[in-house]
């Protein structure tokens, strides 16, 4: 099957049928791996045992800003080509990318208490993560508000593409102004600060979440085409009757 | 750094992740059998993606009880 053909929801509906359970076993496994590789990884020469709470920290960061930018592209199929899939691609990503935004900072809060003495502290990398929540929660409600899909979708896109600016705001927080947070220490000139017992667990940790995020798409979206199916033999049948 | 002492911060952190996962699954999962099964109620009602039969047959009824 081409890449392009899955641009026709029926057959991206076969293609999500087929996928969905051989993804989901696949996220299962790796999981499995890396919590097993994650709790066998030493305890940090300055944290102890707290760096524990990194292998599901950094990996909900990340994603959460994936799921932003999997919204950012599909965004522009909306806006360019108008394509109802994109429409739909956006609108799934975004509980998915909400939930893991959320993590981050939940984890991010249980691991500072005990390193910086606080829960929270409004530093730039803290406050721009917590503002691409709120993006989430604006996009989400956006979507619930308009009840035409197409509408919805247009303007969604663009709030998408505006919060966008968001994402270089949070990586480079930390280098733009001074934060209680610290630098970047994985992807970073110089190469990775963190010692590789430590970072190939993270490294796994980050392939477990990363499939869950597209499982979780995947299902979603399929969600997504079934709901708007509903949507439309509903208001077919509510012109039959009238 | 005495990990006893961090130690409730390290499960609580797992148990939010477990949490959310959890959450987001459970969303996908009920999402989908809800919309399947407005989809079946829908089909059972005769209303097709072509729903020329559904509208046939409401005129059949229709003009059944015109008669």
């Amino acid at each position: 099957m081409a890449i392009a053909d899955l641009a026709n929801p029926t057959r991206f509906l076969k293609f999500a049928n087929r996928t969905i359970p051989w993804l989901s076993g696949l996220t299962v496994l790796v999981f499995a791996y890396g919590i097993d590789q994650a709790m066998l990884a030493p305890d940090d020469y300055q944290q102890g045992a707290t760096v524990k709470i990194m292998f599901l920290h950094v990996p909900s960061a990340w994603l959460g800003m994936l799921g932003w930018g999997v919204m950012s592209i599909a965004a522009l199929g909306t806006l360019v080509w108008r394509h109802p899939l994109a429409d739909v691609a956006a609108k799934a990503a975004a509980p998915i990318g909400a939930a893991f935004t959320l993590l981050c900072l939940v984890t991010g809060s249980l691991w500072g208490r005990p390193e910086w003495g606080t829960y929270w502290v409004w530093d730039a990398r803290l406050t721009s993560e917590l503002v691409l929540l709120l993006l989430y929660l604006g996009v989400i409600a956006l979507w619930r508000t308009v009840e035409d899909p197409s509408r919805a979708a247009r303007a969604a896109a663009i709030l998408t593409l505006v919060g966008a600016i968001d994402l270089p705001i949070i990586k480079f927080s930390v280098d733009w102004w001074n934060t209680l947070h610290q630098g970047s220490s994985v992807f970073r000139v110089g190469g990775s600060t963190i010692d590789t017992s430590i970072l190939v667990p993270l490294f796994i940790m980050a392939a477990a979440f990363t499939l869950l995020f597209f499982t979780l798409h995947l299902a979603a979206m399929r969600n997504e085409i079934l709901r708007r199916r509903v949507r439309t033999l509903r208001l077919m049948q509510a012109s039959a009757v009238s | 750094m005495n990990a006893v002492n961090h130690m409730g911060f390290i499960v609580a952190s797992y148990a939010a992740a477990v949490a959310v996962v959890g959450a987001l699954v459970a969303w996908v999962t009920f999402d989908y059998r809800a919309q399947r099964q407005r989809l079946a109620d829908l089909e059972m009602r005769g209303v097709t993606r072509r729903s020329t039969p559904a509208r046939s047959e409401r005129a059949i009824e229709q003009a059944k009880e015109k008669a």
